[in-house]
């Protein structure tokens, strides 16, 4: 086989990669979507306070200082500590649970039985409003991210597959923060998946998921629902602003990666979880083989982002509820 | 009367027969807010900061007070524009935009409204021609000078000959990451290097097709215009993939320590362009300490001092405040108009005696600037990244740019936009 088969390979390798970070964006959106029929456009701006909450137990840093010091003259910045890891997953992972209350007592509890479009712009407004606090909170210079997982490309996997391809090919290229983003996604989705087939709380979703008035004619609290939906959509923010964030640092662009899981969603429906992970891996794959090609040698490159979106509309035409999505029939 | 009323009554009188001098105003339009903040805060802090320790300091340019007016561009081309109408009416002098996208939306307005703006580094390259331009000034370093320093200091480490050698460019996807690609290629013309383009879709966060493309092409050289998000990706995804650091190099708006902190030791080595000083170890940042951040007046945060991007606003502060001084004399005035500002701009003179009585020896090129030609020698330093102690370190001279090419690049794009405005040609 020549050196280019083997690049091809490492491509389409890549792009699965790719698409398990695409996926564990969309997932957060499916959870949501899939409990309470709203797409939550803040999900990008969840993973970014999501990790900035983190980065920002971890380093110690006062929330509000530059407030607090601009109101009252002080020199605040730090506690002086740095928190282990772990620690600081779990409390950001509070800030985040403390989060789905606040925003199921003051904005969704105010708009039940509202249109989805009405839902939908409070999620705009709630997206916009988290911004600024994220800013006010913990500032907006760039934060490196460090829990541990380890980055750059996996050294053992290019050394024993370099004799494939002749003098041209060089093994093959995995970063292992994408080999580790593949791991946490399988262990994500197969939690998910297990939560919501076995347990007392997971029916209690799939019931509100099936039929809002029917779960709460059988006594399921919608507002508890609400809160634990959030809760785990919060949680999966924070492993993907853990991944996005160790790549690129914690700063406010994190939140455009909500952009990248849009065309996941419509390609894999916006109602199931497996379909956000299939969804992810195809639009991951797609538009990197694309890329490598015919964008790249023949159209310029750069050509991933409107690829995506093409190959979504693609999908659209034939199959509107996505590929895994539920078709929605409403009788009048 | 007693004597402390006429002291008082002849006060009065000398202050009300003194002319009153207006605020010497200057816009500030900032953006501390967005994806790009990280960017912004310290550019609008190194502005803001200049001109606080002049009036401290010097009570003004020439004793009148500078006034500056902030105003929140969110890096957004429509609120740019909104910041320069709003501001306008104040009697700004010059406008820095500090954005290529509000600059070309702002070239009609500011030279309609006789305004000058200050785009340095950025915005349109052609506006150095001050023929076509009579209100655009981009002194001291464009876009293509960039380009040039960058394809230079290849040459300087290859002993002159880089016939044969690949020179990746990655870029934003954008207008302004496009803009040396006409200039590398003329260069590569020259020069016999291969050059390999890839683009980078905004905002930057996924480069893997472009890094794989990288490792397997095995470019010599990788240079970068990346702006954002996209600096710190890239940064990593070359560390990512064992390219040699000290061959890859940024324009200044990828030299920016949030550009290569996020990716820790791995960005040992990585170089980017400049045209000012790096880190604070010039005398007037003494006075900075004395006189902005001990009183409590330094902007934002206050913990920007002497970062790259600060010292950038920092420089454009400086450069403004000389042209204001520059104006002041050629008119015999204090309190100069905008029209007066232009002139000073257009006769600004920068030279080493001057950086060493402000107290930034070699803080940037010397230069001068006229009626022709509005951007200077193009002049540019390499600037290398040491992880170990988290600083820029300059590693060479401020060095001359290509302008036998750059030159008539700015000539065929100036002259076609004045054919399409009916623009006269003036200088003659």
């Amino acid at each position: 086989m020549s050196a280019n088969f083997y690049f091809g390979v490492e491509v389409f390798l890549n792009g699965l990669m790719a698409g398990v970070m695409y996926s564990l964006v969309a997932l957060g959106f499916v959870l949501i979507f899939k409990a309470s029929g709203i797409f939550n456009y803040a999900q990008g701006v969840m993973a970014l306070f999501a990790a900035l909450t983190l980065v920002g137990f971890q380093n110690g840093q006062i929330p509000f200082a530059h407030l607090i010091n601009a109101i009252f003259g002080t020199d605040l910045h730090h506690f002086g500590w740095h928190m282990p890891a772990f620690l600081a997953i779990l409390c950001a992972l509070g800030v985040m649970i403390l989060f789905a209350f606040l925003v199921e007592r003051y904005i969704l509890k105010h708009l039940v039985n509202q249109e989805p479009i009405i839902l939908f712009m409070a999620t705009i407004g709630l997206a916009y409003f988290m911004e600024g606090f994220g800013d006010l909170m913990w500032g907006s210079d760039i934060k490196k991210l460090d829990v541990g997982i380890p980055q750059g490309g996996n050294i053992w996997l290019e050394e024993n597959t370099a004799f494939l391809g002749g003098e041209d090919f060089y093994g093959f290229y995995l970063d292992n923060l994408d080999i580790w983003a593949t791991v946490l996604a399988a262990i994500l989705v197969t939690s998910l998946v297990l939560f919501s087939q076995y347990t007392k709380t997971g029916r209690a979703l799939r019931a509100v998921a099936d039929d809002h008035q029917a779960a709460l004619s059988v006594g399921i609290s919608l507002r508890s629902i609400w809160v634990i939906v959030w809760s785990i959509a919060g949680f999966v923010a924070l492993v993907a602003g853990i991944m996005w964030g160790s790549k690129s640092g914690v700063q406010f662009s994190l939140s455009l990666i909500a952009l990248k899981a849009l065309p996941v969603l419509m390609l894999g429906g916006f109602t199931s979880i497996p379909g956000a992970i299939i969804g992810g891996l195809i639009i991951g794959v797609g538009e990197k083989m694309f890329e490598f090609l015919i964008g790249a040698p023949f159209l310029g490159g750069a050509t991933e982002n409107w690829f995506a979106y093409m190959l979504a509309l693609l999908f659209l035409v034939f199959r509107p509820q996505g590929l895994f999505g539920e078709k929605i029939i409403e009788r009048v | 009367m007693k004597m402390t009323k006429l002291a008082a009554f002849a006060a009065t009188a000398i202050t009300m027969a003194s002319p009153v001098l207006a605020d010497l105003v200057f816009p500030s339009l900032s953006y501390r807010t967005g994806p790009y903040a990280a960017g912004g805060i310290p550019f609008a802090d190194g502005y803001a900061d200049y001109f606080t320790m002049v009036n401290a300091r010097d009570g003004g340019i020439g004793g009148v007070p500078i006034k500056m007016i902030e105003c929140e561009t969110g890096y957004n081309t429509e609120k740019g524009v909104e910041c320069y109408e709003s501001t306008k009416g104040e009697g700004a002098l010059v406008y820095q935009p500090l954005s290529t996208g509000i600059t070309y939306q702002l070239i009609p307005k500011v030279t309609a409204d006789g305004i000058p703006m200050h785009t340095m580094g950025y915005g349109r390259t052609s506006a150095a021609n001050g023929k076509v331009f009579s209100n655009v000034f981009n002194y001291p370093a464009n876009y293509w000078n960039g380009a040039s320093n960058a394809v230079n200091h290849i040459l300087d480490i290859n002993d002159g000959n880089i016939e044969g050698k690949t020179i990746a460019l990655v870029y934003h996807n954008s207008a302004y990451g496009k803009e040396p690609i006409r200039t590398l290629e003329e260069l590569s013309k020259k020069h016999g290097f291969k050059l390999s383009l890839l683009a980078v879709d905004h905002p930057g966060q996924e480069q893997k097709s472009q890094w794989l493309q990288i490792r397997r092409e095995k470019p010599d050289y990788v240079v970068m215009y990346g702006w954002g998000v996209m600096n710190q990706v890239a940064v990593q995804e070359a560390a990512n993939i064992r390219f040699p650091m000290e061959n890859f190099i940024g324009i200044w708006w990828s030299g920016g320590e949030h550009d290569v902190l996020p990716a820790g030791d791995a960005a040992n080595g990585y170089k980017a362009l400049t045209f000012h000083g790096v880190g604070k170890d010039y005398p007037v940042f003494a006075d900075v300490q004395k006189y902005v951040v001990e009183p409590g007046n330094a902007a934002g945060a206050g913990d920007q001092i002497g970062t790259a991007v600060y010292n950038r606003g920092f420089y454009a502060a400086m450069l403004a405040v000389e042209a204001a001084k520059t104006a002041q004399e050629i008119h015999g005035v204090k309190d100069i108009t905008p029209a007066m500002m232009r002139d000073g701009m257009e006769a600004l003179v920068i030279d080493e005696a001057k950086m060493t009585a402000l107290g930034m020896p070699n803080f940037g090129p010397s230069f001068s600037v006229s009626c022709e030609n509005h951007g200077g020698p193009g002049l540019g330093g390499v600037a290398q990244w040491d992880a170990g102690a988290k600083e820029w370190k300059l590693i060479s001279d401020y060095a001359p740019s290509d302008m036998e090419v750059i030159g008539e690049l700015i000539v065929e794009d100036s002259m076609a936009f004045a054919a399409e405005n009916n623009i006269e040609e003036r200088c003659n």
